[in-house]
């Protein structure tokens, strides 16, 4: 099985030119020094520069940075609870509407989330602004983390938390000392999964805000809609290298962690055996 | 004490800001716009009995008045359906190689797979304008080459909006086709090789079957989201292009018509309704089999 075909081979390089070109020819024409985005007329650095001193950007992206960090971290305590709640929690009244509550929103058209958060805002009379935005991405991206922890919490040894609570602790302490430590890196892509999502939209933002905050998407939007512009090239590069160096640390820290776990659940079965 | 608050916080919040707006977009679609425009409230103030006693299919009448929404929801479901067949037929191959990738490249294709999905789904549609624009990166590179003599309209036409979807819906394709087709034990393709099957035969009778789960999986992760799209239609479709999530959105934000676009809302949901129970239906199909 492990012998890759011509065929293979091409499908691995046009897929991954395909998935990459694109953002690499982003990455490269940002250092265009043309105002015209297909031309090439050499290495400038001046969109950055221009980019940097553009605070309408700067004050999108500040306020992109606050809604994500608060509304990924409120997501993930509530996504944790409710994981917790679906795959512990045993059965209480109304399980099924909660669990078509937390997967509603991963096949949820943005449009129509948006809508009806919108709706709802007004309903209400609530000013919108900062907050709304954090409200609408709490409720959509705590989603999303409760699927990632419920995974991790489905398949971890349920033994381990019983023989805490067998030898004493109260299930608070179990959960502390045992279960958090084992789902926290569940729990950590989960954080960033929600803050990434947060980051990246533009459809629920655009209707859960009012006149007073303006997101970074809905700024890149409402430029991009006049066409392409180096000032963009240069903002996406900057997110796309972020995106990036993030993933690829995160990535290696999560590998260390898992061949660590691989390697303590070996030596406990080992000690189990004898 | 503890159990009851750790059940009712994301509950409560869930209830709030996901179930009661749903309810407040049925209850727009089902009344008048006069009723309807921001101080629609006093409508659902009166209480649930005067709630529904009011309730009117006005909007809905008007949706099948105007062609432009039958049109706009059928050419939705046409290019959904069309991106997701384009998205199985490229990312079939990526997964199958990748399955078929010596062991210790897996993790790093995988990881090179789920990347883009990081990164700005608005950037990565937006990067295409440039390529597919008449004097965009693709049609100099084509028109260099020799192949073409006149440039190409790409960009404003449904084929940009077809590759915008297969470009950022495809990981969605690829990664339980992958799940799939790692499962698969090889043993059974040298069994069927050795019994005579060429390996065309082989891949059709027993690598296709066996990564149906995949497949399926795949193409509603696909069709799901892109049947609402709203950025990729916007960007690279232009005003040619009809899809229903930016009919919604410019019912809503330029015509300011609330109950229209909340009637279209409760349509398109109806209308996802179907493939998301078949997708979950083929969710717990594949667990069952799993456990």
């Amino acid at each position: 099985m492990n012998r890759l075909s011509p065929f293979n081979v091409i499908s691995l390089t046009f897929g991954f030119a395909f998935l990459y070109l694109p953002m690499l020819i982003l990455v490269i024409y940002s250092f265009n020094k043309s105002k015209l985005v297909t031309v090439w007329a050499g290495f400038s650095t001046k969109w950055y520069g221009e980019l940097l001193s553009n605070d309408a950007f700067l004050d999108a992206a500040w306020v992109t940075l606050k809604v994500a960090v608060i509304s990924s971290s409120i997501a993930t305590v509530l996504g944790t609870m409710a994981a917790y709640t679906l795959v512990r929690g045993g059965r209480f009244f109304g399980r099924t509407l909660f669990s078509g509550m937390i997967y509603a929103p991963l096949v949820m058209p943005e449009v129509i989330t948006g809508l009806s958060l919108l709706l709802l805002f007004i309903g209400v009379g609530m000013d919108r602004g900062v907050m709304t935005i954090v409200l609408a991405h709490t409720t959509f991206s705590m989603c999303f983390v409760s699927v990632v922890v419920s995974s991790r919490l489905a398949t971890f040894d349920r033994s381990l938390e019983e023989a805490a609570l067998d030898l004493g602790a109260s299930p608070f302490e179990a959960f502390r000392l045992i279960t958090l430590p084992i789902i926290a890196p569940a729990v950590v892509s989960g954080w960033l999964l929600a803050f990434t999502l947060s980051l990246d939209d533009l459809v629920i933002a655009s209707f859960a805000t009012g006149p007073s905050a303006t997101t970074l998407p809905m700024k890149i939007w409402s430029s991009v809609r006049l066409g392409v512009s180096p000032e963009i090239n240069a903002l996406s590069s900057i997110l796309i290298g972020l995106v990036a160096s993030g993933v690829i640390i995160a990535s290696l820290i999560s590998k260390r962690h898992s061949v660590r776990i691989q390697q303590e659940e070996r030596a406990a079965g080992r000690f189990e055996n004898n | 004490m503890r159990r009851f608050v750790l059940i009712a916080v994301p509950y409560l919040w869930l209830l709030a800001l996901f179930l009661v707006p749903f309810v407040i977009v049925f209850k727009i679609a089902l009344s008048d716009a006069a009723l309807a425009i921001p101080p629609y409230m006093p409508t659902m103030k009166d209480g649930l009995s005067a709630m529904f006693s009011q309730l009117d299919f006005e909007n809905f009448v008007f949706l099948t008045e105007d062609d432009l929404y039958w049109k706009a929801y059928l050419s939705s479901l046409r290019i959904a359906f069309i991106s997701t067949v384009l998205t199985l037929l490229f990312g079939y191959p990526i997964a199958y190689a990748m399955a078929r990738a010596p062991h210790e490249w897996r993790a790093t294709l995988m990881m090179l797979i789920i990347l883009p999905f990081w990164t700005s789904f608005l950037i990565r549609v937006y990067a295409w304008i440039g390529i597919l624009s008449t004097e965009g990166l693709l049609n100099r590179f084509l028109f260099w080459i020799g192949a073409i003599s006149e440039p190409l309209t790409i960009l404003n036409t449904s084929t940009a909006v077809y590759i915008g979807i297969v470009y950022t819906y495809i990981p969605f394709m690829i990664l339980p086709i992958y799940a799939a087709l790692e499962r698969l034990d090889a043993s059974l393709i040298e069994a069927a090789e050795d019994l005579g099957c060429s390996r065309m035969k082989a891949f059709w009778l027993i690598t296709i079957p066996l990564s149906k789960g995949g497949i399926v999986a795949g193409c509603f992760l696909v069709f799901i989201p892109a049947l609402g799209e709203f950025v990729i239609p916007s960007l690279l479709g232009g005003s040619g292009t009809l899809m229903i999530g930016k009919v919604l959105f410019e019912e809503f934000f330029s015509n300011r018509d609330w109950p229209v676009a909340s009637a279209v809302a409760v349509i398109l949901l109806l209308i996802l309704i179907v493939p998301i129970i078949l997708f979950q239906r083929n969710e717990q199909r594949q667990q069952e089999a799993e456990g």
